[in-house]
């Protein structure tokens, strides 16, 4: 069959994507727990949430004692790109009813990007489809693993766990920064946020930075 | 119900939200050039942001300790192109020699 390499192909990539992907489920775990969460609501948050940078930042403002409502905003803001992937991957994909709702969950940069890296829709749904539920099993154990593992240790520092997670954050935004613009962008974000901290409630100054975003994309 | 839980359960409810508006409603609502645009940067400011005040920040205060350090170290792991569980670990390895050290 002349189709085969190519699937194995998608295979491949896929497979490989969620597994690295997964191992950093680990690292979230461990911030969950560190953050303050019980290892069921770590573990919930990669089940239901499901979506790297807005779990991060859940635990994150939740940790530094911020309050819920700009941990859900700040998480809410963080998603809206998983709805323009959603929008993608929606023609291609063409599902209905409780297909429609898993093929929901599982829309994230990842599967995304691997279904767009492909070059027919057979292909791009199989990469879709393989990476998203790949991921997600891969991503949901690795948390379970990771929150066991911080819970059993004390102090956090000692391990280095409270330097894992601004690490995981600079990991998340570096792949985004393709442009000097965008650096300075973020170097802006990175001084209003810190100016703020000693002013506001915690959580308050990561969510303002949005204006910076408003205001530097509001004109070409 | 403590405020993790409603973290919790309010932000996993919006995230599908995102995700399921994206499957449902017609390319116009979405495909606009400044929405795009503005929906580029979100992702950047707030994670630089959380970046920021997850080294610097200890509740109101802002300090220099073992977590700069680290982060610099994950910033030259991603300059180096190493993959995500490197960057993490180098910067944790290097955190936690320096708290435990000194």
């Amino acid at each position: 069959m002349s189709i085969k390499p190519k699937n194995d192909a998608v295979s491949r990539t896929s497979l490989s994507v969620a597994f690295t992907v997964g191992l950093y489920g680990a690292a979230f775990g461990a911030a969950g727990v560190t953050a303050g969460f019980t290892i069921l609501q770590t573990c919930l948050l990669s089940l239901l949430l499901f979506s790297g940078a807005s779990q991060f930042a859940v635990v994150g403002i939740m940790g530094a004692g911020g309050s819920a409502l700009s941990a859900i905003a700040t998480a809410t803001l963080l998603g809206f790109r998983n709805a323009l992937y959603g929008l993608q991957m929606a023609p291609i994909l063409k599902v209905t009813g409780l297909k429609k709702v898993l093929s929901a969950q599982i829309t994230i940069d990842e599967s995304t990007a691997v279904a767009t890296l492909q070059e027919n829709d057979v292909d791009r749904r199989r990469g879709f489809y393989l990476t998203g539920i790949g991921v997600y099993i891969f991503w949901n154990s690795f948390t379970y693993l990771g929150a066991l593992g911080a819970s059993a240790i004390g102090d956090p520092a000692v391990w280095g766990l409270d330097a894992a997670v601004p690490a995981a954050f600079c990991g998340l935004v570096w792949p985004r920064l393709k442009s000097k613009k965008q650096f300075l962008i973020s170097a802006f974000a990175i001084i209003l946020a810190l100016s703020l901290t000693p002013l506001t409630a915690a959580g308050i100054p990561i969510i303002t930075t949005v204006i910076l975003a408003i205001i530097f994309g509001w004109r070409k | 119900m403590s405020s993790i839980w409603i973290a919790v359960i309010g932000s996993s409810i919006t995230a599908f939200l995102n995700k399921y508006i994206g499957h449902s409603v017609p390319e116009w609502w979405l495909d606009r050039p400044r929405f795009k645009r503005i929906n580029t940067l979100i992702p950047i400011v707030l994670l630089s942001a959380l970046v920021g005040v997850q080294t610097f920040a200890t509740k109101k205060e802002l300090v220099i300790d073992q977590r700069f350090a680290g982060v610099i170290v994950a910033l030259i792991a991603l300059k180096l192109k190493a993959s995500f569980p490197i960057v993490v670990a180098s910067a944790a390895i290097t955190s936690a020699a320096i708290y435990n050290l000194f």
